[in-house]
């Protein structure tokens, strides 16, 4: 018969870890190629930040990114592995949920829903009319 | 100059003060706006986008090698990141409404109180400290891997620590800092958590406050792929590396040139922001 996992801190803690070590490895790679593609096609023009203009709709918006992506446009790319890189923190909240559900500690899975739905509320619900 | 120099001259940036925030502890996150937009002339709203992003990227890598090692406090993290969240979404919200100018100063008495913060000596720390009502409640109490084996601690002023915390959120989606040093604070001073445990737990909230107030940049418009890509590749570069050297015997010189920076930074930052030149 298969041993039960126990769910302790400990055990949580690693597999956190992993987590956002994979997150953050994951995101620099997609950046990664994003640059490469970005300074082959642009990297002649001069560069210019002096003049905020705030970014175009298509790259602030997942459906945008993804269009933006679908094109092999550079930014696009680099912009998507920015969003994974946003998301990593949000996934480690979301496996710290289950995790404390796991260890029946019914107070930390409120406080950790709590923090969720304030990043959610920051990521979807924040943009402008 | 163009985009390709550009880009290779803010990566090489960015992985110096990701490799000297690393080695001296203090953060590299909080000297990268400075330098965009003293020397690069980026304008601080694409600075801070890029600045908090790369925030994420070094907490959360480092983070994964802390949480290994047993010394964070998971449940001490969720719970005052409640705080940090909330106070990152203000601090983001209220980014949008202010002046450049109002930014700027602010930044500029953040860098210098956080160069007299990481000068000043800690108050040596107090143990056995008797277990508080709420936090035992909230079961934030904790133990952690020491020379002399397990080493046990009880938390203190949990509404103290949960304020100091909001402030300290505020402050990081203000201005795309991790605002370490005052979550250090917060734990280490006010709730008395050991100096280690507080340390590595502050660096695993960073990526979650971080998050909370990139959404709204995000949405906003502020992240700038083509000057993010390098900040957050650079900054990322520089921490691991820094993780891998640690010189012990010149960090203490390092510690101190790299205040210097700071406060220097600071000074320039205020008197930019004062002057409405930012």
């Amino acid at each position: 018969m298969p041993v039960e996992p126990v769910w302790t801190d400990r055990r949580i803690e690693n597999i956190l870890g992993n987590l956002l070590r994979a997150g953050v490895g994951l995101a620099a790679l997609i950046v990664l190629c994003g640059a490469v593609l970005y300074l082959a096609r642009h990297g002649r023009p001069p560069a210019d930040y002096r003049v905020f203009k705030g970014e175009p709709s298509d790259l602030r918006s997942v459906p945008g990114v993804v269009r933006q992506v679908l094109k092999f446009n550079g930014r696009g790319i680099i912009q998507l592995g920015l969003l994974f890189l946003i998301a990593t923190p949000v996934a480690r909240v979301i496996f710290s949920i289950w995790g404390f559900a796991a260890e029946r500690d019914r107070m930390y899975v409120v406080f950790t829903v709590i923090v969720l739905a304030i990043l959610i509320f920051s990521l979807v619900g924040s943009s402008p009319v | 100059m163009n985009t390709l120099e550009f880009t290779a001259l803010v990566f090489v940036g960015s992985l110096l003060a990701g490799l000297l925030g690393s080695l001296t502890g203090l953060g590299g996150g909080v000297v990268l706006v400075p330098l965009l937009t003293l020397f690069f002339r980026v304008d601080i709203r694409y600075a801070i986008g890029a600045s908090l992003v790369s925030v994420i990227a070094t907490s959360s890598g480092a983070a994964a090698a802390y949480v290994k090692e047993g010394f964070s406090n998971i449940r001490i993290g969720m719970f005052l990141e409640i705080a940090t969240t909330l106070g990152a979404l203000l601090g983001a919200f209220v980014a949008v409404w202010v002046s450049t100018s109002a930014i700027a100063t602010v930044f500029g008495l953040v860098l210098m109180a956080s160069a007299y913060l990481s000068r000043k000596p800690r108050s040596p720390a107090e143990r056995n400290l008797p277990p508080d009502p709420l936090a035992t409640r909230l079961r934030l109490n904790g133990s952690f891997p020491d020379l002399e084996g397990t080493r046990s601690y009880n938390v203190q002023r949990v509404p103290a620590g949960f304020s100091i915390m909001f402030g300290a959120g505020a402050l990081s989606g203000l201005l795309g800092i991790g605002s370490g040093a005052m979550k250090v604070l917060a734990m280490d001073q006010a709730m008395k958590i050991p100096f280690k445990v507080s340390t590595t737990t502050s660096n695993f909230m960073i990526g979650v406050t971080a998050a909370a107030s990139a959404g709204v940049y995000w949405n906003r418009g502020y992240i700038d792929p083509g000057l993010s890509m390098p900040v957050m590749l650079g900054v990322l570069a520089g921490s691991l590396m820094g993780t891998r050297i640690l010189v012990k015997a010149e960090t203490r010189w390092l510690r101190l040139i790299f205040s210097l920076v700071i406060v220097l930074l600071g000074i320039e930052m205020l008197y930019q922001g004062l002057s409405g030149r930012i």
